[in-house]
């Protein structure tokens, strides 16, 4: 159990997919302008990297080691595929928003990272946590750039839940101040700029705790 | 043909891949540490992004729109990326030894460029044609080449700068970027 709590955190916090290997910044800076988006970003996400991971490493004696990239690319692309059509039935609001964001998971470097290092490698429960953790770290890299920029841009939080909750979440949006502080968060140099500081604050969270920055690991060898 | 133009011109400023759009912001980040590698990622972006838009435009209303399969563009597409790119790199191995050398490295990692995927399927939803999706493509990976090549020659002088230890390499890279993307924002109002 000891081993599988492990895999987890260091997935998620060690090496965070964000803000330890720079990985998926492209959706991370662009959905993340108000908090309910994130979320979406994230769940979408985090489905595809579990089922993709545990689909691959159930494959794993049967893909051929010469094409395995194209193969895990392929069912990466499924999932992807399949969160798409999920998302156009059950929450079209929110995927007219974050479409693009959502059909570019399958080239998130993250996935198929994991795919190559972990999941073709190791048994289905292990790749489960591994996955679940590297989501998990990515979904919590998008929710506290997330949070930030929104109270930053409009003083609200979870603005437009029910675009992801349905009718049940109509008042659940928080009102912390009249206007935002900085409207500029809402675009795209807020985005770079919200970003670089959190990443500030991380890099000197992490030397406080002394975890020792992940060795750079490169994925695409020629 | 003002049409064309602005089309153009909104790919390359106004709605800039990277800095208005966030796309392609791996190799932005990661590979843009000089301006020569810089410049040869540009280029081969260039090549593989215009050329692979234009493929995946003909099979997409070539084939899928014709079967009603268009749910499968995305799986569709990925291929087709990765299809071009090793057509780039052996025809650039038999042709140019010498180019096939410099841009070599970096071409395995188009494939994974979300810019490349991202301009094939924006250019499929605004339903833009054959020439209007090259057009496109061209606008877009000159603008990803230009803000590489741009940021490529700031990174090699603010590497070297002393800044407070939290903010080395990669958070003071995004502050940066924040800036170009703030003067980038001039250009809104030029073309729609």
């Amino acid at each position: 159990m000891n081993s599988v709590a492990q895999t987890f955190s260091t997935a998620a916090l060690q090496r965070n997919p964000a803000w330890a290997q720079l990985l998926g910044l492209c959706p991370l800076l662009a959905v993340s302008s108000t908090l309910i988006n994130a979320i979406g970003l994230a769940l979408a996400s985090t489905f595809v990297v579990i089922g993709s991971n545990v689909c691959i490493s159930a494959l794993r004696r049967i893909i051929p080691d010469a094409a395995r990239l194209p193969c895990f690319v392929l069912i990466i692309a499924t999932f992807t595929t399949m969160t798409t059509l999920v998302l156009e039935a059950f929450a079209y609001t929110l995927y007219i928003k974050i479409a693009l964001f959502v059909q570019i998971i399958v080239t998130n470097c993250m996935i198929l990272g994991r795919a190559e290092v972990f999941a073709s490698k190791q048994n289905i429960t292990a790749t489960f946590f591994d996955a679940l953790g590297t989501a998990c770290g990515f979904t919590l890299a998008l929710v506290s750039l997330g949070v930030v920029r929104e109270i930053l841009a409009y003083g609200t939080l979870l603005a437009g839940a029910h675009t992801l909750f349905g009718p049940t979440a109509n008042n659940w949006t928080i009102q912390l101040m009249d206007q935002g502080l900085l409207p500029l968060a809402a675009y795209a140099p807020g985005a770079f700029l919200v970003a670089g500081l959190l990443f500030a604050c991380v890099r000197t969270l992490r030397s406080f705790k002394k975890i020792p920055p992940p060795k750079s690991q490169s994925l695409i060898q020629d | 043909m003002a049409d064309l133009a602005l089309l153009l011109i909104g790919a390359l400023l106004v709605n800039n891949f990277v800095l208005a759009q966030f796309l392609g912001l791996c190799p932005f980040m990661g590979i843009t540490k000089g301006y020569d590698t810089a410049l040869a990622t540009g280029i081969a972006t260039t090549f593989v992004l215009s050329f692979s838009a234009l493929c995946a435009h003909l099979l997409y209303h070539g084939i899928l729109a014709p079967l009603g399969l268009e749910y499968l563009r995305i799986i569709l597409f990925i291929v087709v990326i990765a299809g071009v790119v090793q057509l780039v790199k052996y025809y650039l191995q038999a042709t140019s030894p010498v180019l096939h050398q410099l841009l070599g490295i970096y071409l395995p990692l188009i494939t994974s460029n979300c810019a490349v995927l991202g301009v094939a399927l924006l250019a499929i939803n605004a339903n833009l044609n054959t020439l209007e999706t090259l057009i496109f493509s061209l606008g877009a990976s000159g603008g990803f080449t230009g803000v590489m090549v741009l940021f490529g020659a700031i990174r090699e002088v603010i590497d070297h700068d002393d800044v407070p230890a939290a903010f080395r390499g990669t958070p003071l890279a995004l502050v940066t970027a924040g800036l170009m993307s703030l003067a980038f924002m001039g250009f809104q109002g030029l073309a729609g």
